[in-house]
């Protein structure tokens, strides 16, 4: 049986599609376990881990990173948020009274990378009708320039494509173990939903190599991690 | 950071700290001592170890302001004061709440393009201080901070660059061409000063890593104020203390 992880990483995975360049930001394992899983299949994918421990691909500072995305040089990103609207909108900055560390580069990187929003948890504290701060816009108008955006939204609960002609999420999938009215119950926007499926869980194959191959490269950057979910041991 | 410990123990007050392009347990520890009025940063956090507990707890009492900032803006704006221009233009950013109501951002119309394209202005910033940490300076006042370039950009637009370092080597490493790209070129600095270890409980590459234990003990007891005083009390009191000399 797939932990919720290996079937986080699964769909991560597949939204990667094509790309040939990815950057993982700080605190991602999942994404990052996605990316390790294509390259584990022999997919020709450069990834590039930020805040990486070893293994710093830059040699210009952190200004280099986002110079290579404005160029058009990475191809897929992943962003969170505190908050994240129907609109794609997405709050790193305050909710609730709250404070949260802040924008980082995502005002910047959501315009010039395909986009694939990530955040576990499923809530209506998370996934509300309107951000209290945007951190970053989920769509511009014509006039502004934008290579990027989002291309989907996953969650711990289910997996929505974004519509960019309706700016309106649609729902593909839900996870096993959850329900559309779950799902319905626990979103704070609307959003469409036809001929929703099941999420299907990774192949075997898939599986054997999350379990091998990508968790001894996760044990290295997110040791805890990879202790919690597949019993590794830290090798430092 | 025994810089920060330093500034921490001379009760310095109302600073304005700039994350190049973010900040972490620095300015944690600063704000959480009474230092700080104001932060522009892209983000206050950290890392691994979670929220800034001190900096989450100001902005939420209303104690000290915030500019949010984006990263790659802090770049540009520190760039253009590089090389001496007003402003320079950054893509993307425009429909964010981070442009809304500031003075030295403008969305302006690119003036070579004929259709409409509107894109971000960023004043440039010229910091009073550049402080940091770095593995080597040398007898010529050279500074190498390897390829942590950002640090170069922070030095070429600040008034004043102060650097801790872990080790002062004779001569002059701008004439050693392998180190030379590294280098901050002593026309940039004000001052060095030796600080062995200085970084702890960060790290400094290849020397010494960041002491993750320190950290997530920090992020837990600075999560109340009567942690984080205790916390002040062992690691920048008592060590002022020890560090007297006899």
């Amino acid at each position: 049986m797939a932990k919720k992880e290996e079937l986080l990483a699964g769909v991560i995975a597949r939204l990667i599609g094509d790309a040939k360049h990815v950057a993982v930001g700080a605190a991602s394992p999942i994404p990052a376990a996605a990316c390790e899983l294509l390259r584990a299949k022999g997919r020709a994918i450069r990834v590039t881990r930020l805040h990486k421990r070893q293994g710093n691909p830059f040699s210009e500072g952190s200004r280099e990173l986002f110079d290579l995305a404005g160029q058009g040089r990475i191809d897929s990103f992943f962003l969170g948020g505190a908050q994240i609207d129907g609109e794609a909108n997405i709050n790193l900055v305050r909710a609730e009274g709250r404070r949260f560390p802040g924008s980082f580069g995502s005002a910047f990187l959501y315009f010039t990378c395909r986009t694939i929003l990530f955040r576990e948890e499923h809530s209506r504290r998370v996934l509300v009708p309107k951000v209290e701060f945007i951190s970053a816009p989920g769509w511009s108008p014509p006039e502004v320039q934008r290579r990027g955006g989002p291309v989907a939204l996953v969650t711990g609960s289910a997996l929505f494509a974004w519509q960019k002609d309706k700016r309106r999420f649609r729902l593909e999938s839900v996870h096993p173990g959850h329900s559309m009215d779950d799902v319905r119950a626990s979103t704070g926007f609307d959003f469409d939903a036809e001929r929703v499926a099941e999420t299907p869980l990774p192949s075997a194959e898939d599986l054997a190599l999350l379990r091998s191959s990508v968790a001894r490269q996760l044990a290295c950057d997110y040791p805890e991690f990879a202790r919690r979910v597949w019993g590794m041991e830290s090798r430092d | 950071m025994d810089a920060v410990r330093a500034l921490i123990q001379r009760k310095a007050k109302n600073l304005r700290l700039l994350g190049v392009p973010v900040l972490g347990m620095s300015a944690d520890l600063l704000i959480g001592a009474g230092c700080v009025a104001e932060v522009h940063s892209s983000a206050v956090s950290l890392g691994e170890a979670g929220l800034a507990p001190r900096f989450s707890e100001a902005v939420e009492r209303g104690e000290i302001k915030v500019v949010d900032y984006t990263c790659p803006a802090v770049h540009t704006a520190l760039q253009a004061t590089e090389k001496g221009v007003p402003f320079m233009p950054l893509r993307g950013v425009i429909g964010s709440d981070l442009v809304a109501g500031r003075a030295d951002w403008q969305v302006a119309q690119n003036p070579f393009s004929p259709a409409k394209d509107p894109i971000l202005l960023v004043s440039a910033i010229v910091p009073d201080v550049a402080l940091f940490h770095a593995r080597w300076g040398d007898a010529a006042g050279n500074v190498w901070v390897g390829r942590r370039r950002e640090l170069a950009t922070i030095a070429h637009a600040a008034r004043n660059t102060y650097v801790t370092v872990e080790e002062l080597r004779p001569g002059d490493m701008l004439e050693d061409e392998l180190l030379a790209p590294g280098v901050i070129s002593g026309i940039y600095v004000s001052g060095i000063a030796r600080a062995e270890h200085g970084a702890w409980p960060l790290g400094v590459v290849d020397v010494y890593g960041i002491d993750d234990a320190h950290l997530a003990a920090y992020a837990a007891a600075a999560k109340t104020r009567e942690g984080f005083e205790r916390y002040l009390d062992e690691h920048v009191w008592q060590r002022k203390k020890s560090s007297l000399p006899a």
